[in-house]
Formats: C-alpha cells, sequence, structure tokens
C-alpha cells in the first residue's frame, strides 16, 4: 500500500466515470437512435456553414 | 440546416402554428438524398427545420402550418423525385407501443453502459486482491468494489427485478427469478464478507452477471428495434388527411382523425382516400390493391363505398365520408388482426421454456449444497456461501445468450439477403412450421400487371411506349414501363406529354401524336377488363399489349423445396375460381377460392385444431387475419403495408426462393440454440460439483462465467453463413 495506489485508483474509477457519463450522455442526446444515418452523414460535404472543409479536401469525394 | 429554429417564426401575417409533420421517403438510399432531402425542405418558406432518420427512410419536418401545410411538404419532395407518403399510423395503440419498445430499449443499453464500467472497475480491484493483496488493503479494496457495486446493481438489475417481481407475484416463476436471487445474495453476502473483512468478496462475479446478462437482453431488443425501424419504414402508402370542402366551396386539408362522417372529401387523382365514404361523382376508376393485393384499375359508379386506403387512378373525385377512425374497414381489419395476434402472443419462447426446467433445478441444487454443509458440521456462514457459489457459477450467463446471440446472427444473415425478420420469437415458430399456405395474387404472383409479350414491338415502339409510360402512375403504365426498362428499351424524345384520367397518355414524338391509353373503340369491356393497352404512333396501326399478372421467378423450384423440408402447401385465394385455378394447376396445388378474410382464418384455425403449425404467406390486406393468425408468417416487400405489419418476416425482391431459405435458417438457428443449451449444460455438469464442493473462489466464478458465455457467443457465429 503505496502513496503511488492512492493517487492512481482515483484516476482509475475517474477515467471509467467519464467514459460512463459520455456515453450516457451520448445515449441521451440520440446519438444510438440513427446508426445508419449516422454512418452516412459523414459523407455529406456542408456547404459553407461554418465547418467547410479545407480547400485541399474538398476535392477528394 | 438541422436544427430545428423555432425563434425564425416571425413571419409578421397571423399568428405561426407550430407543427411537426412526419413523412415516409422510401427511396432515400445514400448521404446525398439526406442531404438533398434536408436541404430542399430546408429552403421551404416556413420550414424551421427538416431531420432524417435514415433508418426508418422517414424525414421529421418542423414547420408552420399556417404557411405551408403537409400535402405541399410531399409536393416539394415530389418535384425534385422523393416519392413521400406522410406516416400513419393504423391505430395509435400500436403507436405508443412503439415508442414504449424504444425507451426500454435506451433502458436496458443505459443498464448495460453502467454494469459494463461496474464490472470493468471491479475487476481492476480484484486483480490485486487475487494477486494476494491482504489485510487492510483488501479491506478497503471491497469496500471500494462495494461502493460501486450496489449503485449498479440497484440500477442494472431493475430490469430482471421488476420481471422476476411481476412473475412472482402471478405465483409463475421465469429466468429472471433465480437471476435476481443470485445476484441479491451474492451482493448481500459480499457485503457481510467484507464487514467482517472476510477473504472473499463477489462483487465482480454479481456485476458481471448482469453485464452478461445485459448484452443478451440488449442483443434481443436490438433486433426488435431493427424490425420496428423497417416496419414503420414500409408503412408507406396511406392517406393521412384529405382535402375537405367546406360550405364555401374552399378545399382545405384536414388530418384524417379530424375528418367526420358526413364532411365532403376531395380526392385527387393518385391520391389514397383517408376515410370509407359514398362517391357522389358519375364515375371512378379505383386501385383497391390495398384490400386485395392487386393492381388494377377498377370501375366504379356513383353511389358505391370506398374504402379508406383505396387510391383514386382517375379524375378527382368527390366521396362523402361515411365511417371514420375506428369504423373505418380498414381499422376493423386492423383489429381483427390483433385479436388473432393475440394466440402468438401466447406462444412460450424456447429460452422460457429452458427456464422452467432450470429455475427450480438450480434452487434445488444451491439449497442442496446449504443443507449438505450444514450437515456436515460446517456452520451457517460457510454452508451460505457455498449456496452463494452455486448459485453464481450455474448462472444463466450461457444459457441468457445462447438464444439471443444466435437469433441475432442469423437475422443479421438474414437481413443481408433480403428477408426482414420482425422477432427472435419469429424464428423459432417458423423452424416449427409443418405446412404452407399461400395467397395467390401478389403472393405466388407479381401482383402487378407485365406485358405476356413484347415481341409485337419494335424498338420505336419500345421507345415511344416507355416514354409514355414511365410519365403515369397508372398500375398497367408502370408495370409496362418497367418491363421495357428491364427489356433495355432507352425511352424515345416525347414531348408535350399529357395524361387524360381514364383515357391514356399522349404526346408528340417527331412532329407524330403518339398515344399509349385504352383501346380507343372502347371494347376493353369485352374481356380481360382494363389488362391491356394500346399504343398508336401517327396514323400506323395500333399495337395492342396485352398485359397480365405472371408467377413470381423461382415459384416452381421455391415450393419444390419447401416440399423436400417437409412442408406441403396449400393455395387459398380470394380471387375467382377461374383465376385460381389456372396458378394451381401450373403449380400442381389444392386451392381454395373465393375466401375472404374470415374463411382464411376459419382454414387456419382448422387445420391448427388438427395439430397443424401452418406458415401463411400472403400480403393483401384482406390476408392480415391471417398472417396475424398463423403460426408463423412471411409476406412479400410489395405487399399491403397492413400485410407488412401483420407477417413476421418481409421478404425483399421478386423470387420465391426467400421462403426455403428462411425456413432452412430458422431451422439451422434452432440447431444451434440447441447445441447452446447444450454447451451450457456441459458447463453446469463440470461446474456444479466444484461449487458444491466449495472449490469456487471469486476467481474460478470470473473466469468460469466469462468462458462459456464466450464459447455460446462463438458458436453462435456459425450462423454468420446461414442465409446461403
Amino acid at each position: 500500500m503505496t502513496a503511488g495506489l492512492l493517487f492512481l485508483i482515483p484516476v482509475a474509477l475517474g477515467l471509467g466515470l467519464l467514459g460512463l457519463f459520455a456515453f450516457q450522455w451520448a445515449l441521451r442526446s440520440g446519438q444510438f437512435s440513427d446508426l445508419d444515418g449516422a454512418a452516412m452523414r459523414i459523407l455529406i460535404e456542408d456547404e459553407g456553414e461554418g465547418d467547410t472543409p479545407l480547400e485541399g479536401d474538398a476535392r477528394n469525394g | 440546416m438541422n436544427a430545428p429554429l423555432p425563434g425564425a417564426s416571425a413571419m409578421g401575417d397571423g399568428a405561426a402554428v407550430l407543427a411537426r409533420a412526419r413523412l415516409s421517403i422510401p427511396g432515400m438510399h445514400c448521404a446525398g438524398c439526406i442531404a438533398k432531402v434536408e436541404r430542399l425542405l430546408g429552403a421551404a418558406d416556413g420550414v424551421y427545420g427538416a431531420r432524417v432518420d435514415f433508418s426508418e427512410k422517414s424525414v421529421a419536418i418542423d414547420h408552420d402550418a399556417a404557411q405551408i401545410d403537409v400535402p405541399q411538404l410531399v409536393r416539394t419532395l415530389e418535384q425534385n423525385g422523393f416519392a413521400a407518403h406522410p406516416i400513419l399510423t393504423l391505430d395509435e395503440a400500436a403507436d405508443s407501443a412503439d415508442a414504449a419498445a424504444a425507451r426500454h430499449h435506451a433502458m436496458l443499453l443505459s443498464a448495460l453502459g453502467v454494469a459494463a464500467f461496474a464490472s470493468m472497475n471491479i475487476m481492476l480491484l480484484s486483480v490485486s486482491i487475487w494477486s494476494g493483496l491482504a489485510g487492510n488493503g483488501r479491506t478497503i479494496f471491497h469496500w471500494l468494489s462495494a461502493a460501486i457495486a450496489v449503485p449498479t446493481v440497484i440500477w442494472s438489475g431493475r430490469p430482471f427485478f421488476q420481471s422476476a417481481w411481476g412473475a412472482v407475484r402471478h405465483g409463475r416463476t421465469n429466468m429472471d427469478v433465480p437471476i435476481s436471487i443470485a445476484v441479491l445474495l451474492t451482493t448481500g453476502m459480499s457485503l457481510y464478507e467484507t464487514a467482517t473483512h472476510g477473504p472473499h468478496a463477489w462483487f465482480d462475479g454479481a456485476v458481471m452477471l448482469l453485464f452478461f446478462l445485459l448484452g443478451g437482453r440488449v442483443l434481443d431488443s436490438m433486433m426488435r428495434e431493427r424490425a420496428r425501424a423497417g416496419a414503420s419504414a414500409l408503412m408507406a402508402a396511406g392517406a393521412a388527411g384529405a382535402m375537405l370542402v367546406d360550405g364555401t366551396g374552399r378545399a382545405v386539408w384536414h388530418a384524417a382523425s379530424a375528418i367526420r362522417a358526413g364532411d365532403m372529401m376531395l380526392v385527387a387523382a393518385g391520391e389514397r382516400l383517408a376515410a370509407d365514404g359514398v362517391l357522389i361523382d358519375a364515375a371512378a376508376r379505383i386501385d383497391q390493391s390495398i384490400l386485395t393485393g392487386e393492381a388494377a384499375s377498377i370501375p366504379f359508379a356513383k353511389g358505391q363505398m370506398l374504402l379508406a386506403g383505396m387510391l383514386n387512378l382517375d379524375a378527382p373525385i368527390r366521396v362523402v365520408a361515411r365511417a371514420v377512425g375506428d369504423d373505418r374497414r380498414i381499422a376493423e381489419l386492423a383489429r381483427a388482426m390483433r385479436d388473432a395476434g393475440q394466440q402468438k402472443s401466447r406462444y412460450v419462447r424456447i429460452a422460457d421454456r429452458a427456464a422452467r426446467l432450470y429455475t427450480p433445478v438450480v434452487h434445488a441444487l444451491a439449497a442442496l449444497g446449504f443443507l449438505g454443509w450444514m450437515v456436515a458440521g460446517a456452520g451457517a456462514h460457510q454452508s451460505l456461501l457455498v449456496a452463494v457459489a452455486v448459485l453464481l457459477i450455474t448462472c444463466p450467463c450461457a444459457l441468457g445468450l445462447a438464444v439471443p446471440v444466435a437469433q441475432v446472427v442469423a437475422s443479421g444473415a438474414l437481413m443481408r439477403s433480403g428477408l426482414l425478420v420482425k422477432d427472435g420469437s419469429a424464428l423459432e415458430r417458423l423452424a416449427e412450421c409443418d405446412m404452407v399456405l399461400l395467397d395467390k395474387t401478389g403472393t405466388l404472383t407479381l401482383g402487378r400487371p407485365v406485358p405476356q409479350s413484347l415481341d409485337g414491338l419494335d424498338a420505336t415502339a419500345r421507345a415511344v411506349a416507355l416514354a409514355l409510360a414511365q410519365a403515369s402512375s397508372h398500375p398497367l403504365s408502370r408495370g409496362l414501363a418497367r418491363s421495357l426498362n428491364e427489356a433495355g428499351a432507352v425511352p424515345a424524345d416525347v414531348s408535350d406529354i399529357a395524361e387524360t384520367p381514364g383515357i391514356g397518355m399522349q404526346g408528340l414524338w417527331q412532329g407524330q401524336k403518339v398515344t399509349l391509353g385504352r383501346h380507343a373503340t372502347g371494347q376493353d369491356a369485352a374481356q380481360d377488363v382494363g389488362m391491356s393497352v394500346t399504343l398508336t404512333i401517327g396514323d400506323g396501326a395500333a399495337h395492342v399489349i396485352v398485359m397480365e399478372d405472371v408467377l413470381r421467378p423461382d415459384a416452381t423450384a421455391a415450393l419444390g423445396a419447401l416440399r423436400s423440408l417437409g412442408m406441403p402447401q396449400q393455395i387459398i385465394s380470394g380471387d375467382g375460381a377461374a383465376a385460381v385455378a389456372k396458378v394451381a394447376q401450373a403449380l400442381t396445388l389444392s386451392a381454395t377460392a373465393t375466401a375472404d378474410p374470415d374463411a382464411k382464418l376459419a382454414l387456419i384455425e382448422r387445420l391448427r385444431a388438427e395439430g397443424k403449425r401452418v406458415l401463411m404467406v400472403g400480403d393483401g390486406l384482406n390476408d392480415g387475419p391471417a398472417l396475424a393468425a398463423a403460426h408463423a408468417s412471411i409476406a412479400p416487400s410489395s405487399a399491403s403495408d397492413v400485410g407488412q405489419q401483420a407477417a413476421d418476416m418481409v421478404f425483399m425482391g421478386d423470387s420465391l426462393n426467400a421462403l426455403p431459405r428462411a425456413v432452412r435458417a430458422a431451422r439451422m438457428t434452432q440447431r444451434v440454440v440447441r447445441s447452446n443449451f447444450m454447451l451450457a449444460i456441459i458447463y453446469n455438469v463440470i461446474a456444479v460439483p466444484m461449487a458444491m464442493a466449495g472449490w469456487v473462489t471469486p476467481l474460478v466464478a470470473a473466469v468460469a462465467m466469462s468462458s462459456s458465455s464466450l464459447i455460446v457467443v462463438a458458436n453462435s457465429l456459425r450462423l454468420v453463413r446461414a442465409a446461403r
């Protein structure tokens, strides 16, 4: 029983909790409701709405 | 573009009426379609936001009902090549059941997430205890484990506790009873051990048990969830409302629920009726395929009754509503279907049958272990530990995964081969079927008119015919266009195309008038009403194209394959004796003709009484009750919405080979499920004596539980190729 454990165990548990909260948040915000659509949406090119792809990337499709 | 923007409603004129509409868009199949649909709708005036649900092939639209109504939204999409229909549910009970199922699924997922987190972290702590951590350190680690395990058991155990309590309260028992007892007893015992600084705590076992079992439950519900999205995606046609003519002669769109008996509905060409009613115009041509499954143009005269769901093919008609809401024929059939479906809900699934044997055995073994050690003088504490070990080690992990994993893998394989399975019990029931009843029109046949032969048409005629046919939504035109497309015809450059309701299509091609439509001489009443079209080019001779409903491809081969699987067949059809006899002869099957929905239901009941397990294959609304009542049922994806809703499975494409493929896959799934049970039994035969002997430590339990679960999963993965 060293000071290392006192530090590492809360870190391990904290990281696990973080993952758990992230999962619950994703579930609640509907990210698991349309999985097929989510797979498709990555391919949609947004047109001039702030997150325009970099110029070099735009011609890849 | 996607988010609703409620703040943008300050449009100046009048009050904005915020409404949400749901449209089904069956033709959406790529990312481009999603983007296009959302952009089109987003750009329309009065639309605040549109969000596509791709799994459901639908779009939810927040819009200002005062500025843009549902038909206008549909038109916006249709002008750009997306066929869209407002989503209509046959009854609200089914709708809210859907919502409840979706909530339950989300709850299971959340419980699974919590259990996964807890079992990982408790395992992390347990590893150091198994490696020899002792004294105060061990006690601290046990307390930490307890702090994670107790909330997890309360949260993630709810689905099991609720179901177990429900069973016990009614004096029954199910798989969840031993699970709940094992989890609660293990947790309680571990808390006692922790408080008394004992060497062994079983928190990891309890939580891992929950994790594996929830995994099985989530898979099971995922399969139902997937089919649910599929079913509402397929529920395309049907009127969600109608244009009602008010006192001043103005037509305003109303939702189906707002229509009252006595209202006058204005039904445009190509629209479906939203309520049963009486025709008050002189004549109409109606497609009643939603009722019969047969796409044909049937003439109706003034004063005749039209039913909700029928499709008006020709000129706009006026219909006075007689029966609305639950009084509609379509709703009556839905009720008959629901009643017939009750039979199915009494079916006991194989997992529950296994649980009936399993539960008393496990409880007896645990009690035996406790009593045995007590008699041997080991003391209550030691004896209770043995009982807990028995309960935990015989945990139905493998049993809980045996059925759902196999069924999920098999239904995934079937889905890839074009068969949608609604739930796991459908596979179990299908595997048990020993005879087949087949509907004729739309099931054995394609249910759409196909030209007998295209030989009479040269390339020019084909090109002109295709150009005209593809501009019309008439069933004959659609059937002709499809066959011409398949024959490789390229549409000619025909201009000024116009459709005259009841007569046909006309246009201009290289300066000549071309027409496609009814016989000009009006002799079509003589034979085969409405089942032939005439093509004229300029002053040339008329080409008569005779259309008929043909057998599905592979029908003979598929039925032969079913027979070799030990499933004899019969035809039961609502059509006339002559039409049925022709198909029955071609397939050498016995047949019953002119059977109404009640007669079909009665035949199934009679066969059931004789001990037969009937697989019903049908498509029409008239098959709905029979599909719901049969031991298992399959519908083609060309079926009416009702047929697809009532059936356990839906197959895509035209080929009937889907039937033997489904039966073979279902039987193979059943074999794998049984071998999974065998594996679980073998495991228990080894593990239980060890637990009874008191050799099982938390480490042994953790290894045994996870390895038995992995073996079952691996065995089930053999089904990946089940649908070949």
